[in-house]
């Protein structure tokens, strides 16, 4: 996935030289350095290479879909409950579909529902988040009050109230997580606003008499971005295993194939078909583990100081006088 | 426990109840198709769909329909199941005691296992341990609940043969006494540990970074200095401090298991929400669901406010300026 790459092109360009750029965003100097510097980090992460890794498998397979299993997933292709072989990779199902294509189709499926979903969830936690943050006064409370608002209901429960209401096709599902899921983002990016809205940079681009605009777009979003994706990739991750509990509970859009589908479908046949159910449950576990281990390593990459800082600093404190008398029993195993 | 603050704590319960009725209203109101026409059937009679209006007071302002409303559920009327024809309220307080036993299990397990691995973990920071802890609590933290279920039954259940796995009691027999404790126990053991999984990962994170914190910090120091051996200074002072963060999300976790409990059991066939929740979901039955909404709502409401109170008892330093 290409987000550090896409980032380090386009964002932070304007920040001002090294001088007088705050240190919110990180230790190092100047903006593009900076991002360019977490790209490496990120390249030198075992954690964060291994979720790319897992996370571009099941973006290939979804891409790939009509490829590696041309035709409809839900067509009879064999026999049913054959178990796993050279013919069938995962096995077929009750109805002698292919597991195998039936799992790839839906990574296309969780594919467009997360994409949609944060690319909308995105846009409006972000304005909201950067207009209250920056504006201030009754703006903020308002948009804080009506962000609230959203948070007040157990998301899960008023999803599948919204679905069972307004109908469960594709297009529903996602309006409906994306307006459920911004508010996180919101708050977190209203935080990081409040945080640099009064830096002496900012004051200096407004006393040569920037416009509010050219302001937040230069100057205070590109601090706001590194923390906004760590969020956003953490929804992400969310959203998969909303909507896959979703179509677990018979209420995703029955005219594609999902995961959640499969494994509640794996139910009755768990005793004679156990591939019905640990191949989808599989896919789901692995885009989430995927999002979430690059989340971390973004989180990691991205904040003033690294995990390998920490490590540093903490065998620097072992080494201290303090440490060098005899070890506890219960420490020296 | 300083009163000003349980006061203002207290009073901030009343804008939450008004916006998760103003939310569920709206999403109603919202939904397409005219619920007049879905009452009375397709039959074009104007002067029946009138009088149905007016009998359900939808001719009335949208104001004077959302105090209605917003009276009607703090009195505890939730309106009927289309389905089931009987009360919503009666058909979820029938099915919350089987759902509260089964989160309540799930909340004690994953706190004692959560705070002991975190523990674990965070005696050897970044060390083979601390990683593997680490490792499994992110995975456990990925896993869906429904599958770690039919994962349980696959490799546990059915090669052991040891848990029941359907329902809460053994049908076939008629346990009392002990005997019948011991059967729900027996089928809650499964449902409980799938259900505490993801929230042992959860609980292990925030543990082992309190813990690590609080170990680094002076008074543990000058507690070493004097000589207590690290697990001593460990147990005697950083868990109390370092505690604090679990409790804060014990309000947070509880949305969390209310939504796992849900999926868990449909797995298991536990007698709780779970199966309530799948029919209403796959027979559209708005009441009950919007009941199931509010009740999760409220009792979030609740978990939160209680989990206040008692930080702010438990640690003097809470209170408003």
């Amino acid at each position: 996935m290409s987000i550090p790459a896409s980032v380090t092109a386009d964002a932070g360009a304007g920040v001002p030289p090294s001088g007088l750029v705050p240190t919110a965003g990180g230790p190092e100097g100047r903006a593009p350095h900076r991002w360019r510097a977490a790209v490496r980090r990120f390249l030198r992460h075992p954690a964060g290479l291994t979720g790319l890794a897992l996370t571009l498998l099941v973006v290939v397979a979804g891409l790939l879909a009509e490829v590696l299993s041309p035709g409809d997933p839900f067509r009879t292709v064999g026999d049913p409950l054959l178990s796993p072989s050279g013919a069938h990779l995962m096995g077929t199902d009750n109805l002698g579909r292919d597991v195998f294509g039936a799992v790839v189709h839906g990574a296309r499926t969780s594919m467009i529902v997360v994409l949609g979903v944060s690319a909308i969830a995105s846009v409006i936690g972000l304005s909201v988040g950067v207009v209250a943050g920056y504006r201030g006064g009754w703006i903020d409370d308002l948009l804080m009050r009506i962000t609230e608002l959203f948070q007040s209901v157990p998301r899960f429960f008023l999803v599948l109230l919204i679905v069972a209401l307004f109908g469960a096709g594709l297009d529903n599902l996602i309006y409906v997580l994306a307006f459920t899921s911004w508010p996180t983002l919101a708050r977190v990016s209203r935080a990081e606003v409040l945080s640099v809205r009064d830096r002496d940079y900012v004051e200096a681009a407004r006393s040569i008499g920037a416009t509010d605009r050219r302001i937040v777009l230069r100057h205070v979003l590109p601090n706001v971005l590194p923390t906004a994706m760590v969020v956003i990739a953490l929804t992400g991750s969310r959203i998969i295993l909303l909507e896959a509990s979703l179509s677990f509970l018979g209420l995703g859009d029955p005219s594609v194939m999902s995961w959640g589908y499969l494994v509640s479908n794996a139910q009755r046949f768990l005793r004679v078909a156990w591939w019905m159910s640990v191949f989808p449950g599989l896919a789901i576990a692995v885009a989430v583990l995927g999002i979430n281990l690059m989340s971390d390593a973004l989180n990691d990459v991205l904040a003033a100081y690294s995990k390998a800082d920490l490590r540093r600093r903490h065998k620097r404190r072992r080494r201290g006088w303090l440490r060098r008398r005899p070890r506890p029993v219960l420490a020296g195993a | 426990m300083n009163r000003r603050y349980v006061i203002r704590r207290l009073l901030q319960v009343l804008p939450a109840v008004a916006s998760i009725l103003l939310v569920t209203f709206v999403v109603v109101h919202a939904a397409p198709g005219d619920p007049v026409v879905a009452v009375a059937g397709e039959s074009g009679n104007a002067e029946y769909y009138a009088f149905m209006r007016e009998k359900f007071g939808l001719d009335r302002p949208v104001v004077a329909q959302f105090w209605t409303y917003s009276s009607n559920v703090l009195r505890g009327d939730l309106g009927t199941s289309f389905v089931q024809g009987q009360d919503v309220k009666d058909l979820i307080a029938e099915r919350v005691p089987a759902t509260l036993l089964l989160m309540g299990s799930a909340l004690l397990i994953s706190t004692v296992g959560g705070i002991a691995l975190g523990a674990l973990a965070a005696r050897r920071p970044f060390g083979p341990l601390d990683l593997s802890v680490s490792t499994g609590a992110l995975i456990g933290y990925a896993l869906p609940s429904f599958w770690l279920a039919q994962l349980a039954m696959l490799t546990i259940a059915f090669r052991t043969g040891w848990f029941p796995i359907q329902g809460m009691t053994d049908a076939r027999a008629d346990y009392s006494g002990m005997a019948h404790y011991v059967d729900v126990a027996r089928h809650l053991a499964l449902p409980a540990m799938v259900l505490a999984a993801s929230e042992v990962a959860l609980i292990t994170r925030i543990a082992r970074t309190g813990i690590l914190a609080e170990m680094n910090s002076d008074y543990i120091r000058v507690a070493q200095a004097k000589g207590l051996s690290e697990s001593g200074a460990l147990v005697h002072h950083a868990l109390r401090n370092a505690l604090l963060p679990v409790v804060t999300v014990v309000g947070t976790r509880i949305g969390f298991l209310f939504s796992g409990a849900v999926l868990v059991e449909t797995v298991f066939g536990w007698p709780g929400l779970g199966r309530l929740v799948l029919s209403a979901a796959q027979t559209r039955d708005h009441p009950l669901l919007l009941g199931m909404v509010l009740m999760v709502a409220f009792s979030l409401v609740l978990a939160n406010l209680l989990t206040d109170l008692v930080y702010s008892r438990v640690d003097p330093r809470i209170r408003y300026r």
